[in-house]
């Protein structure tokens, strides 16, 4: 091994190297693509959380779409209006309106109403309990008060109530659509604040059968069909469905007769007040 | 013999058949009512031709097969439709149903009917017979048979698989069936044979029942080639895939069917039920059903007409025991545990098992030690320890990725794991969360 050698190696790894370098300072400028340096600074403002209910595949999506001007930042539900004002000042647009939606549960079969046929033993989880014959609640459709969407909730939005339920707070809830998914019984559903007429069910059983196995189950009996403006609610399969495109006919004398308590005129959090379970039925 | 005649994997739980392996089957009386959900096989669920107040005949159709994979409904008993509503479903849901009130005093005889002579039929007529009649698999999946006994012609089948293995523990329906029914067994083998166009049979029934080896083999047909094998016993042997394993050590890959190998399997009760139709005519309205465990007064083999409640087929054992815990359809390894006693028996159900407080366990589950017990147990090569930790962190995705759908629910992993991890229940909520994801992003 003489110098020679070494100086030869070295230098061929150099002169690989110097080519590299010419060729990537070349790619640099030729395949240079311009990023708005403002999408960066948004998105240093937005909380983080990439939630995605804003419908953006998380922040930096978002953050695109407002540099863009395809959206408003009014649509984040996570960040505080004052930050919002500040994301809208530095891009000098609108801060935008939207409806504050909530995650709502179409179910109020808590253990105090809501017959168990048979006890569950096993995986704390509803997601593991449905797969042991739907999780041994009479309604099989109804909620079984495991917990799964309050563990799925990044906010904290969720809490379980002392009869099983779920309790979403609307100040926390940002409407990320998590607990929509984590819920094996399909119970959540996001909806606008503002729509206060809810049909807590989703137990399709008619009449009796349906009250046999819940006592806060809708059974079918149209009376709020009838109170309700024309076409607002319609029954199908045992269960009043509520027309949310004519949200705007909504009254609370919808839910004056109703036998159950199934249908709710709810104000903030559902589940404030005692169930009404099978009172008014008569008179 | 087949010493050699096994699958790799798999686990050797206690077959507890005792309980009923030697009590002749015997017919339960007609209930008072009879439940028949419209869906009872899989695939699309049937579609009523009866309306409320109608009066049915035993064997008369009660609904007609929506679609190729479908199959009809059969009135089990003679009276009136008293409802067509939604009623406790086996899986646990709730789903359509036809409510007859049976005729407590009707001779429940069937009305006058041609029986066809199957040897003159061609081969559309005879797949049309059996679709007609509503067979299904009787072996738990209850897959339409007629669908089976047409294969594509771009996949030839070359052999007939009989599945006689009934690994899970306690069952004794289909053993029952190859000890008294042998001859049925052999005639709906050379009906299937000869709808498949396929040149041999094999019988695959396991060593633990003897006596249904000797029934089938002395009653082998001189004209065809038809064997029996008696395998190892072990779990789960009479999964579709282990089984064509063990008795022609062809392997079917991931995500294929058996008639990709050239093969059709089909249970023994199913062959029975096939060759019934052509002995007396009669549509699949009555099947043989274990009631077992050891939470019932009284085991036995029942003949149940289809759509008994659990209910009435309780009572009619004598009753559960003071310690009956659970109530389980189909085997302890992959049946379905009932909380409803209203349920009723589909063309499904192979067993009925109550099971006792010592034959239940509830510890709670602890860590995974990553002993591994569960990889040499999965019949199908998955990891469930590395499955199981994904699931409890949510991650469904990489799941997938780990072939969590190739996971066919067992139950091996659940058996062998020391920390009592219910692996397969969490498996069966990750495939349903899966399918979730897969529905809300479309």
């Amino acid at each position: 091994m003489t110098i020679g050698a070494v100086l030869l190696s070295a230098g061929i790894l150099g002169a690989v190297g110097l080519g590299f370098a010419i060729l990537i300072s070349i790619a640099h400028r030729r395949f240079y693509v311009f990023e708005d340096p403002r999408i960066d600074a948004v998105v240093g403002l937005l909380p983080g959380n990439n939630c995605g209910a804003c419908g953006f595949p998380g922040c930096r999506g978002f953050g695109e779409a407002l540099v863009e001007g395809n959206t408003t930042p009014a649509i984040c539900t996570v960040m505080s209006p004052d930050a919002r004002e500040d994301v809208a000042s530095f891009l000098g647009v609108d801060v935008g309106s939207a409806d504050q939606r909530v995650a709502r549960l179409l179910c109020a079969g808590g253990r105090d109403v809501a017959v168990q046929e048979a006890e569950y033993v096993g995986l704390e989880t509803c997601a593991a309990a449905t797969a042991v014959a739907s999780g041994g609640k009479g309604c099989t459709w109804g909620c079984l008060g495991l917990a799964d969407c309050e563990r799925s909730c990044d906010f904290g939005a969720i809490t379980m109530n002392e009869v099983g339920l779920p309790v979403v707070e609307p100040a926390l809830c940002t409407a990320c659509g998590d607990c929509v998914e984590a819920c094996p019984k399909d119970l959540f559903v996001l909806m606008p604040l503002a729509h206060q007429l809810l049909v807590q069910c989703r137990n399709l059983l008619d009449g009796d059968a349906a009250t046999a196995v819940c006592n806060v189950a809708c059974n079918g009996c149209r009376r709020c069909a009838a109170d309700a403006a024309p076409n607002l609610i319609a029954i199908r399969d045992g269960l009043a469905i509520v027309d949310y495109d004519h949200y705007d006919l909504a009254t609370p004398a919808a839910i004056g007769r109703c036998p159950t308590g199934a249908i709710v005129w709810i104000s903030g959090a559902q589940f404030q007040e005692p169930a009404r379970a099978l009172q008014g039925a008569v008179s | 013999m087949g010493f050699w005649h096994s699958f790799r994997h798999g686990v050797h739980p206690p077959d507890l058949k005792a309980l009923t392996a030697a009590i002749p089957i015997r017919r339960l009386p007609y209930p008072d009512e009879i439940v028949l959900p419209l869906r009872q096989h899989a695939g699309n669920p049937a579609t009523p031709i009866v309306r409320v107040g109608d009066r049915v005949e035993r064997g008369d159709t009660l609904a007609r097969a929506e679609g190729h994979i479908s199959a009809p409904v059969h009135a089990s008993a003679a009276g009136r439709v008293t409802a067509i509503e939604l009623w406790p479903h086996p899986d646990g849901t709730h789903a359509p149903a036809i409510r007859i009130a049976v005729e407590r005093y009707s001779p429940q005889a069937t009305r006058p009917r041609v029986i066809p002579e199957w040897e003159g039929l061609s081969h559309e007529e005879l797949i049309a017979a059996v679709k007609d009649a509503g067979v299904v698999g009787l072996g738990g999946a209850a897959f339409p048979a007629h669908v089976k006994l047409a294969p594509p012609p771009e996949f030839p089948i070359d052999t007939l698989v009989v599945n006689g293995c009934e690994c899970e523990p306690y069952l004794t329906t289909d053993h029952r069936t190859m000890v008294e029914y042998p001859e049925r067994v052999q005639l709906g083998i050379r009906i299937m044979l000869k709808c498949l166009g396929a040149k041999r049979a094999v019988v695959g029934i396991e060593r633990n029942k003897p006596d249904a080896v000797d029934a089938i083999r002395n009653t082998l047909p001189d004209d065809l080639d038809v064997s029996v094998l008696d395998l190892t016993v072990k779990y789960p042997q009479g999964a579709e895939k282990m089984l064509i394993k063990a008795v022609l050590g062809r392997d079917v890959p991931s995500g294929r069917l058996p008639m990709h190998v050239g093969v059709v399997v089909q249970n023994v009760a199913s062959l029975a039920t096939i060759a019934e139709v052509f002995e007396t005519g009669l549509p699949l309205i009555e099947r043989i059903v274990t009631v077992t465990g050891l939470g019932i007064a009284r085991p036995a083999n029942l003949l149940v007409p289809v759509g008994t409640k659990l209910r009435d087929l309780i009572e009619a054992c004598g009753g559960m025991t003071a310690d009956a815990r659970e109530i389980v359809f189909g085997g302890p390894m992959m049946g379905m545990a009932q909380a409803d006693l209203d349920v009723p028996i589909t063309k499904g159900t192979t067993g009925v098992v109550v099971l006792s407080r010592a034959e239940t366990r509830d510890q709670p589950s602890l860590p995974c030690i990553k002993c591994g017990h569960c990889l040499d147990a999965c019949p199908v090569f998955l990891n469930p320890q590395h499955l199981g930790a994904l699931a409890l962190a949510d991650r469904y995705a990489e799941m997938e990725q780990a072939h969590l759908m190739d996971c066919m629910l067992c139950g091996c992993c659940s058996y062998v794991c020391p920390s009592h991890i219910p692996l397969s229940q969490l498996f069966a909520a990750s495939k349903a969360r899966v399918r979730k994801l897969k529905v809300l992003a479309a």
